[in-house]
């Protein structure tokens, strides 16, 4: 049982890196990683709103949206499954506003130092494609918690390490016009590719 | 007219969403395996793009601003569903193989951006146009991506053999590597080499 768990946990962070796989928070990803210290504290607010809003989500897949899930309410036959969608990016929104009020009052260190990132989280698809992965793969919500806790860390670990590289690039000589945004591509995609040698891992 | 037209093409080159403003790469890079997928999210994108800009613009004085984001989120999101909807109706197994990205329209940069850069400021019509050239250089990158990948990785192209592989008795050896996730980051980098050595040179040349 453990070792499913843990299987899962290692699974999500480095083969199926949610950031160098499925390439999901792509924009945020490229646009924020110029520094390590802002880049470590979006990756932060990445595990933080990954890990609550996955088993909440889940939850409601299961209790609510699903077909017959119903069942309790009385209505068996109920299948609200097209909504999954727009509840999804409800809840991503209303977690993350929560977060923000409840970071303001009792944590306002961490809030000042997260600043813009946190609202930004809402339209980050790596969120959204966490939640939507859980429903297509059906997880409980036990599996959601580490799978949700795990894809977050690895989203973290693909930002913080890009910002270290291009942290370093920076004096260095690229070519007419790849300095920039196309550098930082074929840096992913180089990362991407050393990410890919843990595939072969069976856990 | 001059305006309408430049609202029409400037995205596709000279301003392509991907290429020059960074949005929306997460769907580009992923669902461009293969031609075949790459055609599908590059119309869904379009015609969400088209329909949200067309209504957040025409409801664009009666949104208070406040709340406009949330009112933004609800058209996309509802406007997915439908064309998620008609995907798993009418081409099953393609919404297989496009999975969550579909879903993950919503998110998709580009479609917030215009909404709220062009279709909040302008009228319906320059709306549907903005939507339509950003949907198509959305496209055209799309299809190159996925063009190139499909033909190096597998040798086929919409799924007929173009360069018959060594698997199925020709002379062509598939390269693998187009096929994993990788190669999409390369070739989204060299493309966006080409388009800004391009505009660095004019803009050298002072047009």
């Amino acid at each position: 049982m453990f070792e499913h768990y843990l299987s899962l946990f290692l699974q999500s962070i480095f083969t199926e890196n949610l950031a160098l796989a499925f390439f999901l928070g792509m924009c945020t990803y490229v646009a924020v990683s110029k520094r390590v210290e802002t880049a470590t504290g979006l990756g932060i607010a990445v595990i933080v709103v990954q890990t609550i809003t996955l088993p909440v989500n889940n939850l409601l897949y299961h209790y609510v949206l699903k077909e017959g899930a119903l069942a309790w309410a009385g209505y068996p036959d109920l299948d609200l499954s097209f909504l999954v969608l727009i509840c999804s990016i409800g809840v991503i929104a209303a977690m993350v506003q929560l977060l923000e009020m409840v970071l303001d009052r009792f944590f306002p260190a961490l809030y000042n130092s997260l600043g813009i990132f946190l609202p930004l989280i809402t339209v980050n698809c790596a969120i959204l494609g966490g939640s939507l992965f859980m429903v297509e793969r059906q997880y409980n919500v036990a599996e959601s918690v580490v799978f949700g806790l795990g894809s977050g860390i690895g989203w973290a670990l693909a930002i913080m390490l890009l910002a270290a590289v291009r942290e370093k690039m920076r004096y260095s000589k690229v070519p007419k016009g790849l300095d920039g945004l196309g550098i930082t591509f074929i840096t992913v995609g180089l990362i991407a590719m050393a990410f890919m040698a843990f595939s072969g891992i069976e856990l | 007219m001059s305006k309408a037209s430049d609202t029409l093409l400037e995205p596709v080159l000279q301003r392509n969403p991907i290429g020059a403003q960074m949005l929306g790469i997460c769907s580009a890079l992923a669902v461009t395996t293969k031609l075949s997928t790459s055609l599908t999210m590059a119309l869904a994108v379009t015609f969400v793009l088209v329909c949200s800009n067309a209504l957040l613009s025409a409801i664009r004085r009666f949104i208070p601003s406040s709340i406009r984001m949330i009112v933004q989120m609800t058209i996309i999101a509802s406007l997915v569903i439908v064309v998620d909807q008609i995907l798993k109706a009418y081409a099953y197994d393609l919404s297989k193989q496009l999975s969550v990205y579909v879903g993950l329209i919503i998110t998709n940069c580009i479609i917030m951006g215009r909404a709220e850069a062009f279709a909040m400021k302008n009228g319906v019509g320059l709306s549907i146009l903005d939507g339509l050239g950003n949907g198509l250089g959305y496209s055209v990158v799309l299809l190159a991506v996925g063009g190139v990948r499909e033909l190096v990785g597998s040798g086929t192209l919409l799924g007929y053999t173009v360069l018959p592989s060594t698997a199925a008795g020709g002379w062509y050896m598939t390269n693998g590597l187009f096929l994993l996730s990788p190669s999409a980051f390369f070739l989204i980098g060299l493309l966006i080499w080409a388009l800004e050595y391009r505009r660095q040179t004019l803009a050298a040349k002072g047009r």
